[in-house]
């Protein structure tokens, strides 16, 4: 299974593994890594389980839809690197992938 | 002080959950009112994912968020409930056996036999900017919400969103403003095509400004905002004078004054019995994502669960002397006619 790296806002990190399929959002969820909250659920309409996605991997990652650019108007810091990590989903060549979480999603 | 409104149950949520509980209710004879602080009925199915497919509402294969509203709308409608948007109640106090009074920011106030609680996430408000040193410039000289538009005349603002919140106040507030300056993270907006050309048709015209960054501090002594600093999408700081900040990122679900009632709690959420959704304090209820019990799911079909089996106790209270025999809307004349079908 694929292995993400989340990294808070304090430094801390976890390192977990990740289903095939599933998504970033989730995976941080059942990892109970707490600066996502994942309020609407992963259905990319609440914009509070941003990430900023490590320089390195972005453009493995690649960039956000339109539709996902809209929510992220929505949420706070966006840096060009950001992405809602509901719409990530979690591929074999995502194996490795180093995301930063931001100390406040709007709640 | 105006007049106390009396009801049998009052629902707090205008949610999937909270419409489905009139239904339910209903057909116990027992009347509803429903407060909602959002200004429209469907709750989150409304407010986070209207346009956005659900698949698992029990024999119905897909429908919207919006779609749901409406069907439920439909459903309860021969039972007449009463709803009390854009209000948020703030108190509850237990008067009687069971008998509650509760207050709204709307200057309302309520007596109900029996109370349910479908607040779901909690009651929705808007996000609040990560600004370092924001919360003393708010409702001074930062607001989330315009109630008086003429408190704007003559000032310097700062608008900041790129919907149509943030595009509609643009609109309304720059014939009054000094200035207006509209700050966006981009230079696409997701508002209506029809406001978002008549913004860059005043920023042609010299008549407002639009700055594409993000707010990052605020300046100013005792909660009067003197100026805000913009980082553009190069890095580089502006520093921008105003009077006033309004930024509208959209709404968060915030547990809100429900914890300040007496409730037993657990993580947010309302422990709740499993045969009856009572609470801790009898003749209060709670349904839908609020409550939490031993296997709770956070399911559409089991608040619809939750919010029958709430009613046949809310019966007991509202009707002490009467026998509640049940009954099947397929077969039962007396429950046809309540639907205005027999």
């Amino acid at each position: 299974m694929p292995k993400i790296t989340y990294i808070e806002h304090d430094g801390a990190q976890h390192t977990v593994e990740a289903e095939l399929g599933s998504t970033v959002m989730e995976t941080a969820l059942r990892n109970d890594i707490a600066s996502i909250v994942a309020e609407c659920g992963g259905s990319c309409t609440c914009a509070t389980c941003l990430v900023h996605v490590d320089e390195k991997w972005f453009a493995v990652v690649g960039p956000p839809s339109s539709d996902e650019e809209e929510q992220l108007d929505a949420a706070f810091e966006v840096k060009p690197t950001s992405r809602l990590s509901c719409q990530i989903k979690v591929t074999e060549t995502l194996d490795g992938l180093i995301v930063h979480t931001p100390a406040y999603q709007g709640r | 002080m105006s007049d106390t409104i009396k009801t049998d149950v009052l629902i707090i949520g205008a949610g999937p959950i909270g419409l489905f509980a009139v239904f339910e209710l209903g057909l116990l004879d027992i009347k509803a009112h429903l407060v909602d602080i959002l200004d429209k009925v469907g709750g989150q199915c409304a407010e986070l994912y209207p346009e956005k497919p659900i698949y698992d509402i029990p024999g119905i294969p897909v429908i919207t968020g919006h779609g749901l509203t409406d069907a439920l709308m439909q459903q309860i409608k021969p039972f007449g409930p009463t709803f009390h948007l854009g209000e948020m109640v703030t108190t509850l106090e237990k008067i009687g056996d069971p008998l509650f009074r509760l207050r709204t920011d709307g200057g309302k106030t309520f007596e109900a036999k029996c109370v349910a609680i479908a607040a779901g996430g909690g009651s929705f408000q808007p996000k609040r900017p990560p600004i370092q040193g924001i919360e003393p410039y708010e409702e001074k000289s930062v607001f989330y919400a315009v109630r008086k538009m003429e408190a704007f005349r003559g000032k310097r603002l700062l608008v900041v969103g790129g919907g149509d919140s943030a595009l509609d106040w643009t609109l309304n507030l720059q014939p009054i403003a000094q200035r207006l300056t509209l700050v966006h993270r981009r230079d696409e907006f997701r508002g209506a095509p029809d406001s978002v050309n008549k913004m860059r048709a005043l920023v042609a015209a010299g008549s407002m400004d639009l700055k594409i960054g993000q707010v990052t501090a605020l300046e100013g002594a005792d909660g009067k905002l003197a100026a805000c600093s913009v980082k553009g999408g190069d890095g580089a700081l502006a520093r921008i004078e105003v009077d006033a900040m309004l930024p509208f990122f959209g709404l968060t679900m915030k547990l809100g004054p429900v914890a300040d009632w007496g409730l037993k709690m657990e993580d947010e959420l309302i422990p709740a019995d499993t045969g009856t959704f009572e609470t801790s304090i009898p003749g209060l209820f709670a349904i839908g994502d609020i409550n939490t019990y031993p296997g709770k799911l956070k399911l559409i079909l089991s608040g619809f669960h939750e919010a029958a089996l709430m009613a046949q106790k809310a019966h007991r209270y509202v009707y002490p002397e009467k026998k509640l025999v049940f009954q099947y809307t397929t077969s039962s004349t007396s429950l046809q006619k309540k639907l205005g079908v027999a």
